[in-house]
């Protein structure tokens, strides 16, 4: 199981976790399964400003391109450039080496979901 | 309005096998098992196994039927052999895209598109005399076998022998002692067979495959590996790369034309080829990471002039790679050109298609 310990997940399956004055923020493992594999990302550049809820970029699977939304406010501190080469990071390890950015000043966001709340909202989507 | 999608017989085989499944022509396909990468590549290198049961099949029994609706000249086709041809509407509008098999017991077995296999059964009914055609395609299961081990694979199930089975031929046959039509043909760009069977064999036939298949690394692949395979090998979508829209030539395919013959939508076609064309099917390679996709503009120093088909990543490349409609001043290989991605104008140049062929073709 991959530690998923001290996140906090929005409704559109992105996680954010704190980490002193910053926040790491990836998709989640539900996330990658529905989206598949995935070829390229669209992310913003360092210093940009982010709104809680608002658009973060885009990424783009085989299948679709999606809209990706950042969980909490703040200034974009770092992105992973690994993912220009090794997109598939998403995939193989979304919640560790597949992180997406990093974001400092944090304006935080109230709605997130704790993981158990979470992952009851995900057993009330899926299809079976 | 509820739309319940229909399920081929390998439906069971899919969950178990836990594929993510999709809605495709009303059809509920597995869309991927693991990896749509993983299950390209494995076609590439070495083979993929597919549930191809949602296409439809139309048996036409009068050959002058045929010869009137199919574009393409049908008198030479011998008995055994498969042709690519399409079904156009009087104004040279492309109904759909099929295979046609001139089977033993006389007349042709057409191969068309899952979601069309109504609409089309009933176009060629009302071009036919009763008793002429017949809409079969849920009497019988496709599989596919496709990639560089699939001959191979398929030759250790079967007593028949598959070296004098030529690429766009076929037999009839035993795979895995199941009763087969073995066709040489597939939608991949790589060598292997189709293999169609009657629903209740479908499920032993599958499994017997993938366990045979075990030493050749044999992955079960699905609607995505599909898409990218055939974009890759140039092939057009129905619905994405033409439709009742597209003139043939516009989609490249004059190849397919017998306009020395009279079928329908002849005359619309000699007609638009003797007005010139408005557009043309072009391959374009992606100059940077961006992906285009279906119904993207694509521009010309920044004008829109054209529309992409189908897009995607080329996994066997490694670019991202479209099939795209635009202006026949516009068709040269190394043209540059841009695609609209969210705004941003991407570069992209002609280039030839297919975008990949096979390296030892046989």
């Amino acid at each position: 199981m991959p530690d998923v310990s001290g996140m906090r997940f929005s409704e559109s399956h992105e996680w954010v976790k704190h980490d002193g004055d910053t926040a790491t923020i990836g998709i989640t493992e539900y996330a990658q399964s529905q989206l598949g594999d995935v070829i390229y990302l669209e992310l913003p550049t360092v210093g940009q400003q982010l709104d809680a809820g608002g658009r973060l970029g885009v990424i783009e699977s085989v299948k679709a391109a999606s809209d990706l939304y950042s969980p909490v406010g703040g200034e974009v501190a770092d992105v992973n450039q690994e993912l220009k080469d090794h997109p598939e990071y998403v995939n193989q390890d979304p919640y560790g080496k597949g992180w997406i950015i990093k974001l400092r000043a944090i304006k935080d966001n109230p709605k997130l979901l704790d993981q158990k709340a979470y992952d009851d909202f995900v057993k009330g989507k899926s299809p079976t | 309005m509820v739309v319940t999608a229909e399920r081929t017989p390998l439906y069971e085989e899919h969950v178990r096998l836990g594929a993510q499944m999709t809605n495709f022509g009303g059809w509920l396909m597995p869309l991927q098992y693991t990896s749509i990468r993983e299950e390209h590549r494995a076609v590439r290198e070495a083979v993929g196994l597919f549930d191809l049961s949602h296409m439809g099949e139309v048996r036409l029994k009068d050959d002058a039927v045929a010869q009137r609706l199919l574009t393409r000249d049908l008198t030479a086709l011998r008995t055994g052999r498969v042709q690519y041809a399409l079904l156009c509407h009087d104004d040279g509008g492309i109904i759909d895209d099929v295979l046609v098999y001139a089977v033993a017991d006389g007349g042709y077995l057409l191969v068309v598109n899952a979601g069309n296999q109504d609409s089309d059964f009933d176009w060629i009914h009302s071009h036919a005399p009763d008793g002429a055609v017949f809409n079969v395609g849920r009497e019988w299961a496709l599989v596919g076998v496709q990639g560089p081990r699939a001959v191979g694979l398929v030759q250790r199930l079967t007593p028949s022998a598959l070296s004098g089975v030529k690429y766009y031929a076929f037999i009839e046959g035993r795979v895995a002692d199941v009763a087969c039509l073995i066709s040489r043909t597939g939608y991949t760009g790589e060598d292997g067979f189709e293999l169609f069977c009657g629903n209740d064999d479908a499920g032993r036939l599958w499994r017997a495959l993938l366990e045979e298949g075990q030493a050749d690394g044999i992955r079960p692949a699905g609607l995505g590996a599909r898409d990218t395979l055939r974009l890759e090998a140039g092939m057009r979508l129905y619905g994405n790369d033409m439709d009742d829209k597209t003139n043939p030539l516009e989609a490249g395919l004059e190849w397919t034309l017998s306009l020395d013959k009279d079928f329908i939508g002849r005359d619309a076609i000699v007609r638009a080829r003797q007005r010139g064309l408005g557009r043309r099917l072009v391959g374009l390679k992606m100059l940077d990471r961006s992906i285009p996709r279906h119904g993207y503009r694509v521009l010309h120093d920044g004008r829109p002039l054209g529309v992409v088909g189908s897009g995607n990543v080329s996994f066997t490349l490694g670019y991202n790679i479209a099939m795209a409609y635009v202006p026949p001043a516009l068709t040269e290989p190394q043209t540059r050109l841009e695609v609209d991605v969210r705004g941003s104008a991407a570069p992209a140049e002609v280039v030839a298609l297919p975008f990949y062929k096979r390296p030892h073709p046989k």
